[in-house]
């Protein structure tokens, strides 16, 4: 070891030293910091040996340093100590502090229930190839309706249903659209997920809104077929309500899925068919479903002799009701803070 | 839907476990239509029994009130008081005893009424809980025997299905559909009446025989009309068996004739309607347009202003029911009708929803019309009502049946592809298969055109006959479905598939919009959702797309902006009490494509705009209460970190004073991010010159803020303006020690603190790290005109510790140049 680092390691024992012993017959606290200073401040002895650890001999100076620094530990531990013991002394005798009372809080922020359930349910057919993708509020009667295998008087694209803004324009009415709209832009395969508003003249209820969230399923591809579908949901069920959940498909009618589906789910709440939520049937139903009806194919360009396909739609509004049990489907879009901190 | 368990185990047979209504019910669901309810009706009707009134009179202490003597089959006859207003001699009701119970658990015993004694009572459809009709007690048919327990002369209990049936499958709005799902082909009831033959008389457009003229002005409107007509009948309550069925479907038993055609309709979907045709003036029928305001009073006592849009039928002088819909007042069978026109028609789908919806009615018969019934059917369904009506209410048939239009068209076959099937399905099916699935349904292979054999399998190709109640089939894939749909969807189950991953790339909207919410939780916020519409002056926010066919003025527009939405959401709060308020929403707000105004050569949807935006509003503590001491309300500079970070974080955005030079022209574009409900002053976001986002205090005249309420604070940015998430690269931090310190300075009032940083940074090298404002300060010992401000500054160089000497020289320079170009006068301590 060089004499430089030799002294700098003399001089670092003598501030321990001198340093211990003036804390430790600091009488008050003003005393105290004044030993701070001394040793600890930012022109202290201490900070004059680290400006100084430059000049030592690159091999020696990482000792030299190792011992600063805990020369430095130790200081500022007795500092901490003495200042305590001057704290409680003033203090009067033990007073200590009441741990059982409350932690200073902060507020914790959360996404809205049904967002989670929009992303739990992309997320899990992000796992099957699917990729999501999204489409305008605001569409045409074609896409909305004509595209879809809807004729425009059908009970479906009734004004008593349908938010029409002009003659061939109107609010969309599912998120349905959207599977036209995708098969317009792109070839096979396509596996989606259309999470987004869609709006029908419902009045608010318990278990309406004018304007509600829907998520649209559509996959299309040569050799798609109805075993895989039914394989797709029951992956999506298993994953979503929990592995033991059972689900059942039943016939169901939409212009443009043939065959198409209903798809329920063991009731997740009461498993037996004696609740309210699943009117004593035992199930839910969380979907519509089935597969692509040729004509929609046709209506896009797609060759509905090569390609087949299933698509689905969900309300995750319904579903995060069923997850969570709110009663009331207005509760959801009160955005009051007390029911969504619940959720965050 | 409501179906009757007896009635289709009448016509089906039903064998096994389909015994049990629950499996029958189960398997309905699963293969036709879902079962939504199952209730028993006619349970609890133990001690009620058929009883003969013998002879009535009027409470002597009671106008409303009849003394009935009834003879309930067990000895001597009963005393009981009644308040029905209508009480036949000699006819027949139901009656519980004394010490019996109603069905609703209730107990009769024997008391005085208005000093009458009365011993049980006669009870009415809803004391009975056989259907709503409270007003009169119920009619049972004459001639059977007192003392016949009620629920076995109507066939009672049965057990109804209430079926949510798909629009598609109108076929299963009746019991021949729902037996034909569930058994072999049906045998209908024998009603033990020869059957009517009639002699049909054709035409295209209008006939006359059986002593009437029957005329379709419009075969768009009708495409068919048949008549039968009926002489000599004594109308009457209806046999039983013949009200228990109809009770066992939650229908109102009327009278034989009309309880027939009902009947008709829940047997096999045909809807009929029987006319007196003595009160058919001309003895004519005429199928035609209603006249513009013509009159007319519908049975359930509705009168009605008819449009052209809507069709009636016709007598000579007036129209006389609502084609499709529901009868006329005028012309309906009652108890003094002797002759009978009964129609059996079939009216355009389009035709009756316009008549219908017109008339604000919705019925048994409207709806099959809507949806399309079996017009192959239509002179067996004609038959079955005539026989029925005979059977139960006598007279005569004329034996000349009217047929008007042109007789249907036959169903064309269709042809299906067993590898098409299996390749929509993927069950494996072979042609055999195929054809056990669509048969027992009354779909009939009628040959095998590629020449293999359909009945092996062989074959792909398969010619299959379309039933004529079977509507809703007419291509191959519904015949495909009918295949899935027999076969099973539970076939499906249990097996995976390979599959290729999308080729649509995910939109990068979604993504944003996760890194949107992933800042505004963890600054606390929560995320609110609320609905698309806004009233068309909300506050001074001017909703910019009005929506025609609104649900309420409230709901009158769509919203133009996110922050009154929310502001909204803040006076809820407010409302239940909730001072401390921070929300965000993410949504689309709408407008037209150019500008406010209306672009005319755009069409459609091209005319309109609508964009991604989110909003928020902060109001009340920044912290939750703690007993440690009082805390502090949300102010401005918190929300210019809110927006800051969301700025500089999510947009690459700067966040400048929005009352700067160029801030009008930068906000000039589309539905606007800022609106009367921010206080002047505040933030705004610029990115390429272009504003995307803006932030500031509520403006209080836009809030209905009780007095607890702390000042609000709001923002909304462009989503358009946020970016994906860009990779960072890696920069070496340094191991060396930085060196601080402090600068106190006055600088005249006005110098923004900004500006002063920026020359800090450029007077310096770049071993100035950090720069930091830790003071603000005014008051006594400042030179009036200006303002204390209290810096620190770090330095730091990535390779060596610094020196004094590298320190000062860098300080030296910055005082300089803040001295220079802001006048600051250096504080030296």
């Amino acid at each position: 070891m060089t004499p430089a680092g030799a002294s700098l390691l003399d001089r670092l024992a003598a501030i321990e030293g001198k340093g211990l012993a003036a804390i430790g017959e600091a009488a008050d606290s003003a005393a105290l910091e004044s030993a701070r200073v001394e040793y600890l401040g930012r022109n202290g002895q201490l900070a004059d040996i680290m400006s100084l650890i430059g000049t030592v001999e690159p091999r020696a100076r990482r000792d030299v340093g190792q011992r600063a620094n805990a020369v430095k530990t130790v200081l500022r531990d007795a500092l901490e100590a003495r200042a305590g013991s001057l704290e409680s002394a003033t203090a009067g005798p033990r007073a200590r502090i009441d741990l059982t009372l409350p932690a200073r809080g902060r507020w914790v922020g959360g996404v809205h229930p049904v967002t989670r359930v929009i992303d739990e349910i992309c997320e899990i057919f992000a796992e099957l190839g699917f990729t999501s993708v999204l489409g305008p509020e605001i569409e045409s009667t074609w896409y909305n309706f004509t595209a879809l295998n809807i004729p425009l008087d059908h009970p479906a694209a009734d004004m008593m249903d349908t938010f029409y803004l002009e003659k061939d324009v109107v609010l969309r009415t599912h998120t349905s659209p959207v599977q036209a709209r995708v098969m317009e832009a792109f070839r096979p395969p396509v596996r989606v997920v259309v999470p987004g508003l869609a709006y029908r003249r419902d009045s608010f209820d318990p278990s309406h809104a004018p304007a509600f969230e829907q998520i649209e399923g559509l996959a299309v591809d040569e050799g798609v077929d109805f075993v895989e579908f039914r394989a797709a949901i029951e992956h999506f069920v298993h994953h979503f309500f929990g592995p033991g959940t059972k689900s059942r498909f039943r016939p169901s009618f939409y212009p443009f899925t043939e065959p198409s589906a209903e798809v329920d789910v063991s009731c997740t709440v009461c498993a037996g068919g004696s609740c309210s939520t699943c009117k004593r049937t035992g199930w839910i139903t969380i979907m519509g479903s089935g597969m692509v009806d040729p004509a929609v194919f046709e209506a896009v360009g797609y060759d509905s002799e090569r390609y087949t396909g299933y698509a689905f739609g969900m309300g995750p509004a319904r579903i995060a009701m069923v997850r969570h049990g709110i009663p009331d489907m207005r509760l959801l879009y009160e955005g009051e803070m007390s029911f969504l901190q619940q959720f965050a | 839907m409501n179906i009757s368990f007896n009635w289709i185990d009448e016509l089906a047979g039903l064998r096994g476990e389909l015994r049990d209504p629950r499996v029958l019910a189960e398997r309905v669901t699963m293969t036709a239509a879902a079962v939504e309810k199952i209730e028993t009706v006619g349970a609890g009707l133990d001690g009620i029994v058929v009883s003969r009134v013998l002879e009535t009179r009027p409470h002597p202490n009671a106008d409303r009130l009849t003394l009935c003597k009834v003879d309930r089959g067990a000895g001597e006859a009963l005393d009981v008081v009644c308040g029905a207003p209508v009480i036949a001699t000699g006819g027949f009701y139901p009656h519980v005893a004394p010490g019996g119970e109603l069905p609703g658990g209730f107990r009769i015993e024997s008391r005085k009424i208005r000093g009458e004694s009365s011993h049980g009572m006669l009870c009415s459809e809803a004391e009975l809980e056989l259907g709503r009709d409270k007003g009169g007690i119920l009619r049972l048919a004459d001639g059977l025997e007192p003392g016949t327990p009620l629920a076995a002369a109507l066939g009672l209990p049965d057990t109804r299905l209430a079926l949510d049936l798909n629009p598609n499958r109108v076929d299963l709005a009746c019991h021949l559909g729902v037996a034909r799902e569930v058994g072999g082909p049906p045998a209908p009831r024998d009603f033990g009446v020869p059957a009517w033959s009639a002699e049909w008389r054709d035409g295209e457009s209008e006939v006359s025989g059986a002593g009437v003229t029957v005329r379709i002005e419009d075969l768009g409107r009708c495409s068919r009309y048949m008549a039968a007509v009926i002489r000599g009948v004594r109308v009457g309550p209806s046999p039983p068996w013949l009200a228990g069925r109809l009770l066992a479907v939650g229908a109102r038993p009327i009278s034989n004739v009309v309880d027939a055609t009902n009947y008709v309709l829940h047997e096999c979907n045909q809807p009929l309607h029987a006319f007196d045709l003595a009160r058919l003036s001309g003895a004519e029928i005429r199928v035609r347009p209603a006249e513009a305001g013509e009159p007319l009073t519908t049975l359930d006592g509705q009168e009605h202003k008819l449009t052209r849009g809507q069709t009636v039928i016709a007598d000579r002088d007036r129209a006389i029911a609502l084609a499709g819909v529901m009868g006329g007042l005028d012309t309906e069978v009652t108890e003094d009708t002797v002759d009978l026109l009964i129609e059996c028609a079939s009216f355009d789908p389009a035709g009756v929803r316009r008549t219908r919806t017109g008339a604000g009615l919705s019925t048994d018969a409207s709806y099959r019309f809507e949806r399309g019934i079996d017009v192959h059917a239509q002179e067996r369904a004609l038959a079955r009502c005539v026989e029925l009506i005979l059977a139960t209410a006598g007279g005569e048939a004329d034996v000349v049946g009217i047929r008007v239009g042109p007789a249907p068209t036959p169903v064309p076959p269709i042809d299906v592809r067993v590898s098409r099937v299996n390749q929509v399905l993927g069950f494996g099916l072979d042609g055999a298969a195929v054809r056990a699935a669509l048969e027992p349904i009354g779909f009939e292979t009628l040959s095998v055109p590629d020449g293999g054999d359909g009945a092996s399998g062989a074959g792909d190709l398969l010619r299959v006959s379309v039933p004529g109640w079977r509507t809703d089939v007419a291509r191959e894939i519904d015949l495909v479905e009918e295949v899935a749909r027999r076969v099973g969807y539970d076939a499906a189950a249990g097996q995976d598939r390979r599959f290729r991953p999308s080729a649509v790339p995910a939109d990068p909207r979604v993504e944003k919009a996760a890194r949107v919410r992933e800042l505004l939780t963890g600054r606390g916020l929560l995320e609110a959702r609320s609905l698309s519409f806004m009233p068309e002056d909300y506050r001074g926010n001017r909703a910019v797309v009005s929506v025609p066919n609104p649900l309420s003025a409230e709901e009158s527009c769509l919203r133009s902006a996110m922050v009154p939405v929310l502001l909204r959401r803040l006076e809820h709060n407010y409302a239940r009490g909730n001072r401390n308020v921070r929300l965000f929403e993410l949504g689309t707000v709408f407008g037209y494509a150019a500008g406010p105004g209306r672009k005319e050569d755009a069409a459609g949807i091209d005319r309109f705009e609508e964009s991604g935006r989110v909003g928020a509003v902060v109001a009340g503590a920044r912290r939750p209460d703690h007993w440690s001491g009082p805390g502090l309300d949300f102010d401005l500079w918190d929300l210019k970190e809110i927006a800051g970070s969301f700025a500089d974080r999510l947009c690459g955005a700067t966040l400048e004073p929005r009352d700067g030079a160029g801030a009008a022209a930068a906000e000039g574009r589309g539905a606007s991010l800022a609106g009367p409900w921010l206080s002047r002053g505040g933030f705004r976001a610029v990115k390429d010159g272009r504003t995307v986002g803006v932030a500031g205090a509520v403006d209080g005249a836009s809030v209905d803020a009780p007095p607890w309420a702390a000042p609000a604070f709001a923002l909304e940015f462009d989503l358009a303006a946020v970016e994906g998430r860009p990779v960072p690269a890696y920069r070496k931090t340094s191991p060396f020690p930085a060196v601080r310190r402090d600068l106190s300075m006055t600088v005249p009032r006005g110098v923004p603190a900004a500006d002063i940083e920026r020359a800090a940074r450029e007077a310096t090298s770049d071993l100035l790290r950090d720069v930091r404002l830790f003071d603000v300060y005014s008051g006594e010992e400042i030179e009036g005109g200006r303002l204390g401000l209290a810096w620190t500054f770090r330095f730091r160089a990535p390779d060596r510790t610094l020196t004094d000497q590298d320190v000062e020289a860098e300080m030296s320079a910055l005082s300089i140049a803040l001295e220079k170009r802001f006048g600051a006068r250096i504080r030296r301590s």
